[in-house]
C-alpha cells in the first residue's frame, strides 16, 4: 500500500515537472498541481485525480467536481475553467479564479468510468473537510460504498479528526472494511468485530468472502480466529436479514402491485361494471401516457423554469382527453353493441388498432422522451443496501389516491348512485327515471379517464410508444378476473396480491418461471371458480359481486 | 415513401440520366436489375427496421445517379413483412419468385432469419443479413454483414476484464428469454469460465418479453457486486431497457460502480429515450455514429442529404448506426461483385462477393471472409453520452475475422464454415467436395 502511494506520488512529482517546465514559469505551486487534472491521456489524468486524494487538499475540490460534471475545461496553455453549475461562460479555476475564458479555444477532457470510478471517492474524501456535518457524512456514506485501499491514509487521517459520532463510526467502518485486507491476522480480527457490532447488512457479503472456499478448495482467509469470527457475525445477521429481505419484497410487491392496479381500474369500471369487453383499454393508459409527453413539451416551450412540476397538471389533462376519446367511443360505436360480447370485443380490438396507428401517425413510429422530473429520480436507501425508489413509493401513493377517487365517485356521488342502480337493474333503474344512456356514457367515460391516470404513471417507468398499452391488456384482464367482475375492491386485493406472489416469487424461481407461476396460479383459481369470468353486467354482475 | 413514389422518382432520374449523359440511355432501354428489401415497415420491429429500408433506398438512389450497374438501372422492391415471422417467408418467396428479384437486403430479428433460410435455400436466392446475431448458423444463401459472437459480445467482456475496463471479476448476464440471449450467454459463459472465472461468479438472469418491473433483479444485481468489481453484460431487447435502467438510476447504481455493456442498444434505440439515466454505461458495436474519420463523415453526410431530400419523418433527428452500416458496405460489395462477375447471377455474385473489400465506415478496409460468408470487422465500445450518441472509448487494433460456429460450445467447435468453391459445407464436420451444392443436406443436423 505504502510502495503504491510512493509510485503515484513520484508520477504525479514527474508529471508536475513536466508541467512547470512546458508551461510559463509564473504558474504558482498550487495552481500547477490542480493543473495536473487537465493532462490529456485517462491513465494520467487517473494519476493526477489519486494524486490529489493523496494530498488531501480541499482546494481541488471545485476542479474534480467540475470534472465529474463534465464542466471542466482546459485551453491550450493548461489553464482549468468550469463552466457554472447553471450554465452560462466558462470562468477559470486556476491562476486567477474566476476570469470568463473568452475567445480561448477550450478542450473537454476525455471521461471514461476508471477516470469517474478514481474521482468518486476523492471528491468524497475531500468533502470531509466540509464544515457542513451533513455534507461529511453524506462524503462518509459514498466513501464507504466501493473503499479504496489506497485512501486508507487519508480515510484514517479524516477518522482521527472528525468531530461528529455518526461520520466518525462510518468512517471507522471503512477502515475496518479495509484492514480485512490486512496482512496481519489480528487487525482483520479486530476489523470482523467491528463489522460485526455494526450490524450493517450490506456488509454481509465481506464476511462471506472470508468463509468461502477458494478455487483450490483451501479458505480464502488462512487464519481460523478470523474465519470463526466472521461466521459468528454471518449467523448473528441471519434473522435480520430475513427480515430486511421479507420488507424489501412486500415493497417491490406492493409496487408492482400497484402499478397493476392503476392499469387496472380503468378496466374494473368498464369491463368489470359495465360489462364492455374493452380491447381498447391499453390504449386508453397509452393516451394518457401521450397526453403526459405533450404536457411536457408544452411545459418545455412555454414554462421550462417549473418544468419539473409537469406532471401536476399532466394528470387532470390526461383524465380529461382520455375520458373524452371514451365517451366519444361509447357514444359512436360502444352503445350499439351492448349484450353482445363478441361484438363488442372485435370492435373494441379494432378501434385500439385505429387508436395506435393515428398516434404512429400524429406522433412517430419512435418512443417519445418522457423525463422523470428531479423529485421523481433517485430514491431513499430505508434499510441497509435496500433502495426504495422516490417515483416507486410516489406511484404507490398515487394508486392509493386514484383508488380513493373512484371510491367518492362511485359511493358519495349522484353519478356513482345512478351507475350502480344501473348496473344492478337495468330496466327498473330506468323505470325510476334515470338516463341509463347518460349514466352508460359517463360511466364508460369515467373508466377511460382512470386508465389515463394510470398511463401517466406508466410513462414514468418505462416506455412511451404507441404500443405501450399492449403489454398491460393482458395483465389488467387478469387482475380484473382474479378480483372478481363487477367489484372494486376485488381489483385492488386482485393486483396487490398478484404484485407480492410474483415479488416473492421472483427471487426463488426467476422473472421467466415467477410469471409463469403466477398464470398458472391464475388458471386453478378460474377453474374453481369460472363463474367470475366472463359475467355479464347486470344480475350476473351483482351476483359476482355478492358471493 | 410508398411504392409508387419511389418507381416515380427512379422514372424521374432515368428521365434526367437519359437527358444528361447519352450512356445512361442504353441503361434505361435494358432491364432493371431489382433489389428485394425485407424489412418490417409496421408492427414492433418497425421501430429498428424502417431506417435500414431508407438506407438500401438511399445507396440504390445514388448507383442509379452514377449510371446503375453493368449499365442497367437498380429497382427497388419494397415488401412489408409486419414484424409477423411467417409472413417474412411469405414475403421472401414472393420477392424471389414473383418479383425476381437477385438480391435482398433484409430481416432484423434471428427468427425472422430462421423462417426465411428454408426459403431463400429452396430457391436460390442472395440475402444480406445486417444485423449482430448470435452466430450457430451458415448458409449458401446467406451473406452476413453484422457481427458474429466473437465481433461483438467476446471482445467486449475482454475490454471489461482488462484493467482499463475495470477488471470486472464477476458477471451477471441478463438477457431477455429468446434464442439471441440464451445463446450468445452460453457462449459467454464458456469463454468465461475458460478465462478462470469461476461458477459462482457469474450469474445468469432472464425476464421475459416486455418485462418493466426490474426492481429485484437490480437489488440482486446490487447484492451481487458488493464483494467483487462486477459488470453486468445486457442482452435485454428493445422496449425493456428503458425501464433495466432507470431502475439502476433509482437505486443508485452508477455506470463507475457497475457497467452495464448492452449489445442491442445503439443511436437509434437511444433516439426515442431520456438518456440521462444511461450516461457512462457501455455497448458494444462494429461501429458508431461518432466514429472521427472521413468515410464516416461522407456516410452521415450521405444519410443527412437523403433524409432532408426525401423529407423522412425524425428530420435532423435521424441517425445511422451499426446495421445501417453494414447494409452500406453491404450493398458496395454486391456492386463491386456484381460488376466483377459481370452479371446480378445468384451463383456468379455469391462467388464474386467472397473477398471483396470496401472502405467502410469504421475507418477499416472490410473485407468479406473467403470463405465464412461473414465480414471481418473491428469491434469498438462506447459509452452513452448525453447527447444520445456514443463516446468510443475502446477498439481493437483491426478488424477480426467472424467465428460462425463458436469454438466455446463443446457441441459447435469442430463445425465447419466454408463455402470456398466448388467446397459445399457450412454445417458438418468436414468439407465435402461436389460442383453442386447439397444445402438440405448440409444445413440437416
Amino acid at each position: 500500500m505504502k510502495g503504491a502511494g510512493g509510485v503515484s506520488r513520484w508520477v504525479f512529482s514527474a508529471c508536475m515537472a513536466v508541467l512547470v517546465c512546458g508551461a510559463a514559469a509564473a504558474v504558482r505551486g498550487a495552481d500547477a498541481e490542480l493543473e495536473t487534472l487537465g493532462v490529456k491521456s485517462r491513465k494520467q489524468l487517473i494519476r493526477a485525480v489519486v494524486a490529489a486524494g493523496h494530498r488531501d487538499d480541499p482546494a481541488a475540490l471545485p476542479v474534480l467536481e467540475a470534472l465529474r460534471e463534465r464542466r471542466l475545461r482546459v485551453d491550450e496553455t493548461g489553464r482549468l475553467y468550469a463552466i457554472p453549475p447553471e450554465g452560462g461562460a466558462a470562468l477559470s479555476l486556476t491562476r486567477g479564479a474566476g476570469e470568463p475564458a473568452g475567445e480561448r479555444s477550450l478542450r473537454k477532457p476525455r471521461l471514461n468510468n476508471l477516470v469517474r470510478r478514481s474521482l468518486q471517492p476523492v471528491i468524497a474524501l475531500l468533502e470531509l473537510h466540509s464544515d457542513d456535518r451533513e455534507v461529511r457524512y453524506a462524503a462518509a456514506q459514498q466513501l464507504g460504498k466501493y473503499p479504496r485501499e489506497d485512501l486508507l491514509e487519508p480515510i484514517g487521517r479524516a477518522q482521527q479528526r472528525e468531530t461528529d459520532p455518526a461520520t466518525r463510526e462510518a468512517l471507522d467502518l471503512i477502515l475496518a472494511q479495509l484492514q480485512l485486507k490486512s496482512d496481519d491476522a489480528s487487525v482483520r480480527l479486530a476489523a470482523v468485530e467491528r463489522i460485526a457490532d455494526s450490524g450493517d447488512l450490506s456488509l454481509q457479503p465481506l464476511l462471506e468472502e472470508l468463509v468461502a472456499l477458494g478455487d483450490d478448495g483451501s479458505f480464502a482467509e488462512p487464519d481460523a480466529r478470523v474465519r470463526s469470527a466472521a461466521k459468528a457475525a454471518l449467523g448473528s445477521f441471519a434473522l435480520e436479514q430475513w427480515l430486511v429481505d421479507a420488507a424489501k419484497h412486500l415493497f417491490y410487491g406492493l409496487s408492482l402491485g400497484s402499478v397493476l392496479l392503476l392499469a387496472a381500474l380503468g378496466l374494473a369500471i368498464t369491463f368489470g361494471l359495465m360489462g364492455v369487453i374493452n380491447m381498447a383499454h391499453g390504449e386508453m393508459l397509452m393516451l394518457g401516457a401521450y397526453a403526459t409527453y405533450s404536457v411536457q413539451l408544452l411545459f418545455q416551450s412555454y414554462a421550462p423554469e417549473s418544468l419539473d412540476y409537469y406532471l401536476v397538471a399532466a394528470v387532470p389533462l390526461a383524465f380529461g382527453v382520455t375520458a373524452l376519446v371514451g365517451m366519444l367511443l361509447e357514444r359512436s360505436v360502444i352503445r350499439f353493441l351492448y349484450g353482445r360480447p363478441l361484438e363488442t370485443l372485435l370492435a373494441t380490438w379494432g378501434i385500439s388498432l385505429i387508436l395506435i396507428q393515428t398516434v404512429r401517425l400524429s406522433f412517430g413510429a419512435q418512443n417519445v422522451t418522457v423525463a422523470n422530473p428531479t423529485w421523481l429520480s433517485g430514491g431513499f436507501e430505508i434499510l441497509d443496501g435496500v433502495v426504495f425508489p422516490t417515483s416507486r413509493i410516489v406511484i404507490i401513493f398515487f394508486a392509493a389516491a386514484v383508488v380513493a377517487f373512484v371510491w367518492l365517485i362511485i359511493q358519495r356521488t349522484r353519478l356513482g348512485l345512478e351507475v350502480r342502480a344501473v348496473t344492478q337493474n337495468r330496466s327498473m333503474a330506468a323505470s325510476l327515471g334515470i338516463s341509463t344512456d347518460r349514466v352508460d356514457t359517463l360511466t364508460f367515460g369515467l373508466g377511460s379517464g382512470i386508465a389515463g391516470l394510470g398511463g401517466v404513471a406508466l410513462s414514468q417507468l418505462g416506455n412511451v410508444g404507441p404500443e405501450l398499452g399492449q403489454a398491460y391488456i393482458v395483465d389488467s384482464f387478469m387482475v380484473v378476473v382474479l378480483g372478481g367482475v363487477g367489484k372494486l375492491a376485488g381489483t385492488i386485493v386482485g393486483a396487490l396480491g398478484l404484485g407480492v406472489v410474483n415479488k416473492f416469487l421472483e427471487p426463488v424461481s426467476g422473472a421467466v418461471l415467477g410469471k409463469i407461476g403466477v398464470l398458472v396460479f391464475l388458471i386453478l383459481f378460474i377453474q374453481r371458480r369460472p363463474e367470475g369470468i366472463f359475467a355479464q353486467r347486470g344480475r350476473a354482475a351483482e351476483q359476482n359481486g355478492q358471493s | 415513401m410508398t411504392l409508387r413514389t419511389l418507381i416515380a422518382s427512379l422514372a424521374v432520374v432515368g428521365v434526367l440520366g437519359w437527358l444528361g449523359a447519352p450512356a445512361a440511355q442504353a441503361a434505361a432501354t435494358k432491364e432493371p436489375i431489382k433489389v428485394g428489401i425485407l424489412h418490417s415497415l409496421s408492427g414492433t420491429m418497425a421501430i429498428s427496421e424502417t431506417s435500414l429500408r431508407d438506407v438500401v433506398l438511399m445507396m440504390v438512389e445514388e448507383q442509379n445517379k452514377k449510371g446503375g450497374v453493368l449499365g442497367r438501372k437498380l429497382e427497388a422492391v419494397v415488401v412489408d413483412p409486419a414484424s409477423n415471422w411467417p409472413l417474412f417467408a411469405e414475403k421472401a418467396r414472393e420477392l424471389i419468385e414473383r418479383d425476381k428479384v437477385d438480391v435482398v437486403f433484409g430481416c432484423w430479428t434471428s427468427v425472422s432469419r430462421k423462417s426465411v433460410l428454408p426459403v431463400f435455400e429452396e430457391l436460390n436466392g442472395l440475402l444480406l443479413y445486417p444485423v449482430q446475431y448470435e452466430g450457430e448458423e451458415s448458409s449458401f444463401n446467406v451473406f452476413y454483414t453484422g457481427a458474429a459472437p466473437n465481433q461483438q459480445a467476446i471482445p467486449a467482456v475482454e475490454y471489461l476484464m482488462s484493467e482499463e475496463g475495470g477488471g470486472a471479476k464477476r458477471w451477471v448476464l441478463l438477457g431477455t428469454d429468446y434464442v439471441y440471449p440464451r445463446t450468445t450467454n452460453k457462449i459467454l459463459r464458456h469463454f468465461l469460465l475458460s478465462k478462470g472465472v469461476a461458477e459462482k461468479d457469474i450469474m445468469e438472469t432472464y425476464t421475459p418479453f416486455g418485462h418493466s418491473d426490474y426492481q429485484t433483479i437490480v437489488a440482486d444485481i446490487k447484492k451481487f457486486a458488493a464483494s467483487k468489481p462486477t459488470a453486468v453484460v445486457s442482452t435485454i431487447n428493445g422496449d425493456s431497457n428503458v425501464p433495466f435502467y432507470k431502475e439502476l438510476g433509482n437505486q443508485g447504481v452508477k455506470a463507475e460502480d457497475i457497467p452495464v455493456v448492452a449489445f442491442s442498444v445503439g443511436e437509434e434505440e437511444l433516439r426515442g429515450i431520456d438518456t440521462t439515466p444511461l450516461v457512462g454505461h457501455l455497448a458494444a458495436w462494429n461501429y458508431f455514429m461518432s466514429m472521427d474519420n472521413s468515410f464516416n463523415k461522407e456516410f452521415v453526410k450521405q444519410w443527412e442529404a437523403y433524409v432532408k431530400e426525401h423529407n423522412l419523418p425524425g428530420g435532423s433527428k435521424r441517425v445511422t448506426n451499426d446495421p445501417m452500416e453494414a447494409h452500406y458496405i453491404g450493398f458496395k460489395m454486391w456492386v463491386q461483385a456484381v460488376e466483377q462477375a459481370g452479371t446480378p447471377d445468384v451463383d456468379a455474385v455469391r462467388q464474386a462477393l467472397a473477398g471483396q473489400v470496401v472502405a467502410g465506415p469504421s475507418g477499416y478496409s472490410i473485407k468479406m471472409d473467403e470463405k465464412n460468408h461473414h465480414l471481418h470487422k473491428p469491434v469498438v465500445i462506447g459509452e452513452v453520452n448525453e447527447d444520445g450518441q456514443f463516446d468510443i472509448v475502446w477498439q481493437t487494433d483491426g478488424p477480426i475475422r467472424a467465428q460462425a460456429w463458436s469454438p466455446y460450445i463443446p457441441d459447435s467447435a469442430d463445425r465447419v464454415a466454408d463455402w470456398t468453391y466448388p467446397w459445399v459445407c457450412g454445417n458438418c464436420k468436414q468439407g465435402r467436395f461436389g460442383g453442386k451444392p447439397e444445402v438440405a443436406a448440409a444445413a440437416a443436423p
